[in-house]
């Protein structure tokens, strides 16, 4: 009773992709299961919590709603498409420098959403940031440091680095 | 850059109190690290599980013959393949039920090749229930025709506890007041970020390995052992990171010994991982309770008497919930002089989930009766809260009718610095006198106090952790270390403090803590211990090295060891600084020379507290810390709505070690305590959840997080590893009831039942005006039609 398998081309951190889905299979379910990136997380399935966040041609969206298929000549990416060749991307760093990081589960949801947030407002405000983050949830740290972490990067010219 | 100990060897300076990063978080912030959750191994199955989705019901047939055919399933379990294998707090569980006690009771399991399969399995998989009445609260549990659940606790009776101190008919009648109220504090759950997982897999020795988000890998072993039918000494306990914990995986929950069943019956690896509506479900809850507590005190505003008669709903099976009156009756009158207490507290097993343990353990429950009826009598003795608070705070050298004796107490320092900070006392009389004033928003200011243990709980025969440290031919540090890291920070207080003894970067120490095969015992991350427990096994183990380092020094080198010290990589001379030799060369000579030694130490820490003992009444950590909370709010009195506006915490932790992760612990544990305050609430009826998804079961979002001021008293406890104390529970237990008397304050309504909901707050108001028999102001009317 497998569904349909359809060939998807799209571009992912950066580099060409072409493979084979089945239509039912959500974007979150690819990463993970196809592609092994598993940074992207699974912590709700319908959109609530913001663990599965990625960037879908410059806009973040909850990779568990959309179709596998829906990425088709579209350009992706996820958390492990941050980093740079130096070395981490600048709001990475600043969530380590910031102790924004406890479990860490969220984290990769809630860093591609700030780097969203900055890169389209960058010199963006401590409640700017917080309704920015609204639909991404934790359950350690309070958002306290988080949001120390998007203002210290707010705060710099320029965020730099790929993605 | 992390900060070091001494960028030269000539300055000595310390790490304790710096902000030093978690070691884990670069590959956490990248996407690298690889969570229970995203790992699969070879031939691995997955496993799913068959709820009952009833609360209470006989099974009279099950069929697994259509299930068992479909193509890629390897095995599927009935409560016939678990039968007599029972586990738990008092050996009331089993892994796969005969009979449904509960809506998420597990009736059969399935492991197959692809989640979908086992999907489609499950779904083949026939039951037939004979319903039976249900009961839903400890009340309707506790009468006489009341339905059994269990048929070995007649009565639905659970555990019970009682603590009395003192003549409480005498102190009731020296009393010239008493409040009196009955108090329910709700279910809620943990709301861990990764869902629960396990991957189980047995060798051909018969030796299970398990991958598992415990918190307590030791004693779990002996937990789990019993719900496979093998012995403690054949589980190696695996600990891959973990999306979050808070107390949730302090036991075994029936996923575990599934999959290790299933395991056991394919011969494969098998990984069971909760979707997040079966962990709504499924996952334990915080211990809800009926708490009917009276306080009294004279007039002048002494405290006479405490008494707390709470009823638990036990849920269908007995966790960690049903034993918080351990922590409950300590909490009931410890931070300030009552000299007459008495508590009782009785669990009744009823057809609604159940409950295990989850930060502030017991006193989030205890502190919200408590820190409202304080505020309540200072009321009722025209006292100034703080004044009332001061007139009865405990102080260091006093010990609790429990038996905590508070070595180091800071309780009123905490309360003199939270009421300044935030200016309490100028601000709570201003607002009082503007609640009958027009307008929709009404501000208020609440404080609250609690106490809890912070040099760990003797709930066990040991409290202690061991160690095992060794330093290699390149002067890199490897602790092997008991501790569980589950996001808490550990981590970074073991590499803190290994390179504040031994004078090298905290980036050249790694630490082993994941697999109970290789690192020592310890009782697990629980009841604010692990700082203290673990930091001064640390810091025992360091300095046995440390001393083993000096002497070979000596040896070698020929400066007397009691005049060097390590630091920035090097042995020094301890009065100047000049250097000697670098560490890491030294190292290697006492290795590559003619009697050749390694540096590798062991150790054994055991905090000085006392056992619980039978009636739990005892010094039974080896430290008490206190906290207190100012919150200021915003009451939109039309809405009901709750704006937390800001928070003031003064905290007694001894002494600062990771600043960083110290406050990440403090705004942490406060947000789930705002969540259980105004927002989190999971609605059963008739005992079945109403709310299983995060669209409905609302946690704190980044928005209502208010700016916190935080104070951090450091009262410098003996025991403690530099003094410190343990400190992450209180944030989450005292918030509450901060909000709730700042709710009095702005609008004299009070809510017993959290969380503060807007429409219980609308409520109330609404319910006090129609009291009042007074028409609302005109301007308040045109707000409600506006």
């Amino acid at each position: 009773m497998m569904s349909v398998e359809t060939e998807i081309r799209f571009k992912l951190n950066g580099r060409e992709v072409c493979l084979k889905v089945p239509a039912t299979m959500k974007t979150l379910a690819m990463l993970r299961e196809r592609l092994d990136l598993t940074g992207t997380k699974y912590a709700c399935g319908e959109g609530e919590c913001g663990a599965c966040t990625i960037e879908v041609d410059g806009r973040t969206i909850n990779s568990c709603l959309m179709y596998a298929i829906d990425c088709d000549g579209r350009e992706l990416v996820t958390i492990e498409g941050l980093r740079t060749p130096q070395g981490l991307h600048p709001v990475q760093q600043a969530f380590v420098d910031h102790g924004a990081v406890q479990c860490g589960f969220c984290m990769p949801g809630m860093i591609v959403q700030a780097r969203y947030l900055i890169e389209n407002n960058p010199g963006l405000t401590r409640e700017e940031a917080q309704r920015g983050l609204e639909g991404n949830l934790c359950r350690c740290t309070g958002y306290t440091k988080v949001l120390d972490a998007v203002q210290a990067v707010a705060g710099k010219a320029g965020c730099g680095g790929h993605g | 850059m992390q900060p070091k100990a001494s960028d030269s060897p000539a300055v000595k300076t310390t790490l304790i109190g710096q902000r030093v990063k978690k070691p884990d978080a670069p590959d956490k912030a990248t996407g690298k690290t690889r969570y229970i959750n995203d790992m699969v191994l070879p031939q691995m199955l997955i496993g799913k599980v068959l709820f009952a989705g009833r609360p209470h019901a006989r099974i009279v047939r099950i069929d697994t013959t259509a299930a068992a055919r479909l193509p890629g399933v390897h095995a599927v379990l009935t409560g016939a393949d678990a039968a007599g294998l029972k586990f738990g707090f008092v050996r009331d569980n089993v892994a796969l039920k005969d009979k449904v006690r509960c809506e998420h009771d597990e009736v059969a399991a399935v492991a197959a090749e692809t989640e979908e399969i086992a999907g489609r399995a499950l779904a083949l998989i026939e039951v037939e229930y004979e319903d039976l009445p249900g009961v839903f609260t400890p009340e309707a549990g506790a009468r006489n025709d009341a339905p059994q659940i269990h048929d070995s606790f007649p009565g639905n009776k659970s555990l019970h506890f009682e603590f009395r101190h003192g003549d409480l008919a005498a102190a009731e009648a020296a009393s010239d007041l008493i409040v009196d109220n009955v108090f329910r504090p709700h279910h809620v759950t943990h709301c861990c970020m990764g869902t629960s997982c396990a991957i189980a897999d047995f060798d051909h020795n018969g030796k299970l390995t398990i991958w598992t988000q415990t918190q307590y890998p030791y004693n779990y072993k002996m937990d789990l052992a019993p719900a496979l039918g093998i012995g403690p000494g054949d589980i190696r306990v695996i600990q891959p990171p973990v999306g979050g914990a808070f107390g949730s995986k302090l036991d075994v929950y029936p996923y575990e010994p599934i999959a290790a069943l299933l395991a056991k019956r394919t011969g494969r690896p098998v990984k069971v991982l909760y979707t997040r509506e079966e962990e709504f479900r499924a996952a334990p809850t915080r211990q809800a309770a009926i708490i009917h507590m009276r306080t009294g005190c004279t007039r002048d505003g002494v405290l006479t008497f405490r008494s707390a008669d709470v009823l638990l709903d036990n849920g269908a099976y007995t966790s960690w919930g049903p034993t918080i009156p351990v922590i409950m009756m300590r909490t009931t009158s410890g931070h300030y002089r009552v000299p007459v207490v008495d508590f009782q507290a009785q669990a009744i097993y009823t057809n609604n989930p159940y409950a295990g343990s989850f930060r502030g353990y017991g006193n989030v429950q205890t502190t919200w009766a408590t820190a409202q009826q304080m505020d309540m009598l200072a009321e009722q003795v025209d006292m100034d809260p703080l004044e009332f608070h001061l007139k009865n705070a405990q102080v260091s050298g006093e010990t609790t009718p429990q038996k905590s004796f508070l070595r180091e107490c800071a309780l009123v320092e905490c309360l003199q610095t939270a009421a300044d900070a935030s200016d309490y006392s100028r601000k709570r009389r201003e607002y009082a006198a503007l609640r009958a004033a027009p307008g929709r928003y009404k501000k208020g200011i609440g404080l609250a106090s609690s106490i809890h243990n912070a040099g760990g709980a003797k709930i066990h025969k040991s409290d202690g952790i061991g160690t095992i440290l060794k330093v290699d031919d390149y002067a890199r540090v490897t602790v092997i270390t008991g501790a569980s890291e589950i996001g808490q920070g550990i981590d970074a207080v073991i590499t803190l403090i290994v390179a504040e003894e031994l004078g090298v970067p905290v980036e050249h120490v790694t630490i082993v803590n994941n697999d109970s095969d290789i690192a020592p015992w310890d009782v697990g991350v629980h009841a604010s211990r692990t700082t203290f427990i673990a930091g001064n096994g640390t810091r025992r183990a360091a300095c046995k090295a440390k001393a083993q380092i000096l002497a070979g020094a000596e040896k070698l080198l020929g400066e007397p060891a009691a005049g060097l010290a390590l630091r920035g990589g090097a042995v020094v001379r301890e009065h100047d600084g000049t250097e000697i030799i670098k560490l890491d060369r030294l190292l290697r000579q006492m290795h590559f020379q003619a009697e050749p030694e390694l540096v590798m130490v062991t150790d054994y820490y055991e905090p000085r507290s006392e056992p619980e003992g039978a009636r739990h009444v005892s010094d039974h950590s080896a430290a008490y810390s206190h906290a207190v909370h100012v919150a200021e709010i915003t009451v939109d009195t039309l809405t009901g709505e709750i704006k937390v506006d800001k928070v003031t915490v003064a905290q007694d932790v001894g002494r600062v070690i990771n600043r960083l992760g110290l406050e990440g612990q403090v705004e942490g544990g406060l947000a789930i305590g705002l969540g259980y305050a105004l927002s989190e609430d999971m609605r059963l009826e008739r005992g079945r959840l109403k709310n299983a998804c995060f669209r409905d079961y609302k946690l704190i979002t980044a928005p209502e997080m208010p700016p916190i001021d935080m104070h951090f008293i450091e009262s410098r406890c003996a025991e403690g590893p530099y003094g410190a104390k343990g400190i992450s529970e209180l944030p989450t237990i005292v918030i509450a009831p901060a909000v709730a008397n700042a709710l009095h304050n702005a609008t004299g309504v009070r809510i017993f039942d959290p969380p503060m909901s807007p429409e219980k707050v609308a409520r109330a108001i609404h319910d006090q005006r129609q009291q009042a028999g007074a028409a609302a102001p005109a301007a308040q009317r045109e707000g409600a039609t506006a």
